[in-house]
């Protein structure tokens, strides 16, 4: 727990004494005020500066002027619209890609034959990013959904395989080879040994996938769409709105938090048997 | 009797069985003409641009533009992670002020800086450095912080007890602790700012740069030149990749030694 944060000699028993005591609620408090100064500090700057005019609204506007583009997006339902959109096209996307990658690694994983015809081409095919891949797809899909989706697919699809690929690789071989002396059959053996010890390593690569999805979504948006968040960021951008730009980065931003907050709540749900076991 | 037969095929050449399958394909849908798509091009066009792509310079100044961005940008990137998140690691004051910040804007898809950083730095290199330093500072700075966080207290308190300067301590231990995971970091950074690279240059079309390639070739329905971006987009992902994991490895050979002798 306490590393290197309390080098200096003196502090360490009153950090240590800290964390072995089950912290009063003031301290939990304090912790969370002291997190706002820096962000309350930059707030308070950028309102000062676009205040006095120190930076020029083209280049930062007023926090104001960001609060109420983000106020009539929402009233004129048009952040309700495109957000809407993309998530439509993320969660498509991902659903689709992390099914293939899981499909990619769990084969690659359990059959060493199978990880010596994919394994190569995988890899060749994972190097390029997403961004290369777009102007070849644009040029055979066309810019429509397929586009989208195929994209946000593959962003997903990577991560998920080279993980739910590592972790089936980790399972411990005492493991398997204690499950062979009990005579696990190998449904058996897949179903209590292999994806319980797995599940960790691939639950991440879900993690890393939606993460990725998201990010792909943005990218795609942001070059080649006509509605969606992206679009909307990009559109502010063209009329030199920055106001509009700056709520849709904010906007993004939350999404992005809020998904990756979701899953590490349902890791903390998922993982409690593992707990219980040791 | 499937099984065996993909079992019968010696191990070194099965790899290359999908990756030939599939060029097999591509001069089947052309010998064949099962689309008259004018973007399906034959893999010997492709091998043609890429000549004279080559030979004439143009790819050798876009590889260039686009190297010389990537690694300016990682540099910068990476030494302000490096310097951010070891005042993380270290100080638990600046992880509390600055810390919940940090992870929140984190959060943010990295391309949707993009528009931002183009409406304040314009559309030039500088733009574009920004934005690939911003792609590799976020994982530089998380793994530095989370590896220096990660030394074993065991290894302080023999420091504190063989009292160890604080320059000891850090030189001695917690960097070399560290070193993993920063490497981790950096080489995380290296295939961001690849990836930031690319999209900068795509975003914001101008100079020489191999995203400029690429939208070339799809403005003028060039399939041939968008093939063969792709192949040199992930062939320079993966040299960098590589060169990484070579530099990684001696860096931390020594690392193995010490290992064994616990």
């Amino acid at each position: 727990m306490s590393a290197i944060a309390s080098t200096a000699p003196g502090d360490a028993p009153a950090a240590q004494g800290t964390v072995a005591a089950a912290p009063p609620r003031w301290h939990a408090l304090a912790r969370g005020g002291v997190a706002l100064i820096v962000p309350a500090l930059v707030g308070l700057l950028w309102w000062l500066s676009a205040e006095h005019e120190w930076i020029a609204p083209q280049v930062l506007p007023h926090p104001l002027e960001v609060w109420r583009a983000l106020q009539e997006a929402v009233v004129s339902g048009a952040l309700w619209d495109n957000l809407l959109i993309s998530a439509w096209r993320a969660l498509g996307g991902f659903v689709l890609g992390a099914g293939i990658g899981l499909l990619l690694g769990v084969s690659m994983g359990l059959s060493p034959t199978a990880k010596d015809y994919l394994h190569p081409t995988f890899k060749a095919f994972a190097q390029v990013p997403v961004i290369g891949w777009l102007p070849l797809l644009m040029l055979l899909v066309g810019i429509d959904e397929a586009l989208k989706i195929i994209l946000v697919a593959k962003a997903a699809a990577v991560p998920v395989a080279l993980n739910t690929l590592k972790g089936i690789e980790g399972v411990p071989t005492r493991w398997v080879e204690v499950a062979r002396i009990f005579g696990y059959s190998r449904a058996q053996l897949l179903r209590h040994v292999v994806f319980p010890a797995a599940l960790g390593p691939i639950w991440t690569g879900v993690r890393y996938g939606l993460t990725h999805a998201w990010l792909a979504l943005v990218v795609v948006e942001l070059l080649a769409s006509s509605e969606g968040l992206g679009f909307m960021i990009v559109y502010g951008r063209q009329l030199f709105q920055l106001d509009v730009v700056l709520a849709g980065v904010v906007v993004v931003g939350i999404v992005g938090y809020a998904l990756d907050r979701g899953l590490a709540a349902i890791e903390a749900r998922l993982g409690r048997w593992r707990r219980e076991a040791f | 009797m499937l099984a065996r037969a993909f079992q019968a095929v010696p191990r070194p050449v099965r790899g290359w069985v999908l990756p030939v399958l599939l060029l097999l394909l591509w001069w089947a849908a052309l010998r064949w003409q099962w689309t008259t798509s004018p973007l399906l091009v034959s893999p010997l066009q492709v091998w043609d641009k890429a000549l004279s792509l080559l030979s004439g310079g143009e790819a050798w100044a876009a590889l260039g533009a686009s190297l010389r961005r990537d690694l300016i940008g990682l540099f910068i990137g990476a030494s302000a992670g490096l310097l951010f998140g070891a005042t993380l690691g270290l100080s638990r004051w600046s992880e509390r002020l600055f810390g919940p910040s940090f992870h929140t804007l984190k959060q943010i898809s990295l391309f949707a800086w993009l528009p931002l950083i183009s409406l304040w730095f314009g559309l030039g290199d500088p733009a574009k450095i920004a934005f690939i330093a911003l792609a590799s500072f976020f994982p530089v700075v998380l793994n530095t912080f989370e590896g220096i966080r990660a030394t074993p207290p065991e290894l302080v308190e023999v420091a504190r007890v063989l009292r160890f300067s604080r320059a000891q301590l850090l030189t001695r231990v917690v960097l070399p602790a560290a070193a993993p995971a920063i490497f981790t970091g950096l080489h995380l950074g290296l295939i961001y700012a690849w990836l930031a690279t690319l999209g900068a240059e795509y975003l914001m079309v101008a100079g020489p740069g191999i995203g400029g390639l690429l939208v070339d070739g799809r403005d003028h329905f060039w399939m041939d030149q968008v093939l063969f971006g792709v192949i040199l987009v992930g062939a320079v992902g993966m040299a960098l990749n590589t060169l990484a994991a070579i530099i990684e490895r001696r860096a931390l050979a020594w690392r193995g030694r010490s290992a064994g002798l616990f």
